[in-house]
């Protein structure tokens, strides 16, 4: 039987790269996002690359009402799913106007719990499969630069460790996986520091490895660990002065 | 967003402002404000893909659009790079129809610098296998051009280093092999007579180059290996091989970690280099089953080899002359890098056929590629290089060029006038352009 893989969120760099080494493994890959006719250039890239079974379905994170209908209306329940989905929007507008801030959490925290949840709850009736949620650094500590994104990445790196605790025994693995800073189109133009700035590709590379391995917590750059460690030890007295 | 970019040759460089779209939408909004270049994967040895004002890197547009296993016709974005159609078809049984020595390159790069492979003097360079190119024009509208349909926009395209427009598209005619393998067969030549009567003697071999020593001086001027190969059908391969034809042990990629300094390749090492290189070659001599990514692409096994170089970076001199000439033409250069006493490292000598494309470099002759470290003196010994191509009828390629001057460069090519014009009168010039068409003129 051909294993299919779920992508959540197919729109950026990191889940083209995803959803073609996976098709390269012969995965079926089922993609999905707001637009779908957006990803009709990736379906045909994967079925001309890798001659795989490649389609794209509409998904909107910020309406969870329609995300049973969503995973009952996919071709199988997938053997792995994957949720890239996640806003950073701007923080100071985020924290300026607390409705804008509201939907970058809606769409970073509420939408992705919401669609893994009722995929748990099919993979763990079935007793097999892996869900792959990607959480970020900024979930590790709040800061005064991005802690509304932040803020959301925390709850929903939260619920996956729940949910992997949840399903440890029914056979069905969660991975979370925190790239840090990546170079892609959303981060053009920032200036990231180059050890901790990972590709599109090494996320690809990191997810499949820790996916077929049954990692845990994911760091995509190593050095990212220790950093947040140090950045998560620090004092709040100390941290709530610091500009980081 | 501001980045230094350079070609592989790591000079010039350039600060450039560059765009990295993801849609055809972002490319037309765009146009219009001053000039742009389009940029594939960087491998264009000088300053062709290079545009302080705005350069747009295609390699966001890298999807593969669809394949025909009847005609063998890929239909790809530009940004696709050959290493990625390698990898895609060859286990299926296909294989590039031309290939230039890396497949670090982009399919609009390949077709913008219309680069030619081993292959030449049988099948013409890589825009002989283009059926079709979507080229996105001056006003943003993309048009549709082939041989039978805008014809004059194809021949320009084909080989136009990026200045008739944005090339976002083509359908590619693949070659159906049997194998991943490919029969070699090396000779050494002891000079250079030798050497190019061997073209002749193996001019039906499907793919023929030549290394030449340009080191050596005297009776042994311009001794080489020629290395003939042919894609290995399945009689061809032992029975292990034959059960998996398509699967050849893995190269691994090696990394220069840092820059040598220019004194690595001098000339003392390159002369012990070209000594070595032409004893193993004369002792290898003979037939053997050589897997295709060492047979095509043995300079693709260190990732950044142009490091070797050192920070200053390095010139790539190329130039064809036409066959009439060819014999005394190729003698003086090689005759003049060596008696410079600074031989170049990595030298290559290849017969081609007749060209493709309005400004396509190929020509019926002789091309000799040559690698010098950037100095004042292998500046001067270019120059020199420069009048001897011209007297001999000759030309150079732009996807190797950084510094012909203006007027050498027009001296060579009767086309670019006509090029340029052409260029003016369908709106192109100003709003397609990089510091290699500002240097020559074009």
């Amino acid at each position: 039987m051909t294993k299919s893989v779920l992508i959540l969120g197919a729109g950026s760099d990191m889940a083209k790269a995803t959803a073609r080494l996976y098709a390269s493994k012969g995965y079926a890959v089922r993609l999905a996002g707001r637009s779908p006719e957006r990803f009709e250039t990736l379906v045909a890239d994967l079925r001309t690359r890798s001659d795989v079974d490649a389609s794209c379905h509409a998904f909107d994170a910020l309406a969870p009402e329609g995300h049973k209908a969503f995973v009952d209306a996919l071709p199988d329940l997938p053997d792995v799913a994957i949720c890239f989905v996640g806003a950073m929007g701007q923080q100071s507008e985020n924290a300026a106007d607390p409705l804008k801030g509201v939907e970058v959490m809606r769409a970073t925290f509420e939408g992705p719990a919401s669609v893994l949840a009722h995929l748990a709850n099919g993979m763990e009736a079935r007793g097999s499969g892996t869900l792959v949620g990607v959480s970020s650094v900024a979930g590790d500590r709040g800061r005064a630069t991005n802690y509304v994104y932040g803020s959301a990445k925390a709850g929903f790196t939260a619920f996956l460790s729940g949910l992997r605790n949840r399903l440890a025994k029914r056979g069905v693995h969660v991975v979370t996986v925190k790239p840090g800073f990546v170079a892609t189109a959303m981060t053009e133009g920032m200036d990231t520091p180059k050890p901790l700035t990972a590709d599109a590709q090494e996320v690809a590379d990191a997810i499949f490895a820790a996916v077929a391995k049954g990692r845990n917590i994911i760091y995509v750059r190593p050095l990212w660990r220790l950093v947040m460690a140090v950045i998560v030890s620090i004092p709040e007295p100390i941290f709530k002065k610091l500009n980081l | 967003m501001i980045e230094t970019l350079s070609g592989w040759g790591r000079t010039p460089r350039i600060a450039c402002d560059v765009l990295r779209p993801r849609t055809e939408a972002q490319i037309a909004a765009a146009l219009g404000r001053g000039s742009l270049i389009a940029r594939g994967n960087g491998r264009a040895y000088g300053d062709a893909a290079l545009n302080a004002g705005l350069t747009v890197d295609m390699r966001g547009m890298d999807h593969m659009l669809g394949f025909d296993p009847e005609t063998g016709v890929l239909e790809a974005e530009a940004g696709v790079l050959l290493s990625e159609i390698i990898a895609a078809f060859l286990p299926r049984g296909w294989f590039l129809p031309v290939t230039p020595g890396t497949k670090f390159v982009t399919l609009g790069g390949a077709i913008a610098a219309d680069v030619h492979g081993k292959n030449h003097h049988i099948d013409g360079s890589f825009g002989a296998f283009v059926d079709w190119i979507d080229v996105m024009g001056a006003d943003g509208d993309v048009i549709r051009c082939r041989k039978s349909e805008n014809g004059d926009l194809f021949r320009m395209t084909l080989g136009g280093m990026g200045l008739t427009g944005v090339i976002l598209r083509a359908g590619l005619r693949l070659r159906p092999v049997e194998s991943a393998w490919i029969v070699q067969e090396t000779t050494a030549a002891p000079d250079l007579d030798a050497l190019l009567n061997l073209f002749e003697a193996q001019a039906d071999r499907p793919y023929l180059v030549a290394w030449v020593d340009c080191t050596t001086r005297g009776a042994g001027l311009g001794r080489g290996i020629a290395m003939a190969g042919r894609h290995a059908a399945l009689d061809d391969l032992t029975p292990g091989k034959r059960a998996r034809p398509f699967e050849t042990p893995a190269r691994r990629a090696r990394r220069l970690p840092v820059d040598l300094p220019q004194l690595a390749l001098n000339r003392f090492t390159a002369r012990a280099f070209n000594a070595a290189y032409y004893r193993n070659g004369a002792r290898e001599a003979g037939t053997a089953l050589v897997d295709w990514d060492s047979y095509f692409y043995p300079l693709d096994a260190v990732l950044d080899w142009n490091r070797a170089y050192g920070r200053r970076g390095f010139y790539q001199f190329q130039c064809v002359i036409p066959l009439a000439q060819g014999r005394a033409g190729i003698r003086a250069l090689i005759e003049t890098v060596a008696a410079s006493g600074r031989g170049a490292f990595l030298s290559v000598l290849k017969q081609l056929g007749p060209s493709s494309g309005a400004l396509s470099f190929p020509m019926e002759g002789y091309t000799l590629a040559l690698d010098f470290p950037r100095a004042a003196w292998s500046e001067r010994l270019m120059e020199r290089l420069d009048s001897i191509t011209l007297a001999h009828g000759g030309r150079f390629y732009l996807a190797k060029d950084a510094r012909l001057a203006r007027g050498t460069f027009r001296s060579a090519e009767t086309r670019a006038q006509d090029f340029a014009e052409a260029r003016r009168a369908a709106g192109h010039s100003g709003v397609f352009g990089s510091a290699q068409s500002e240097r020559l003129g074009l």
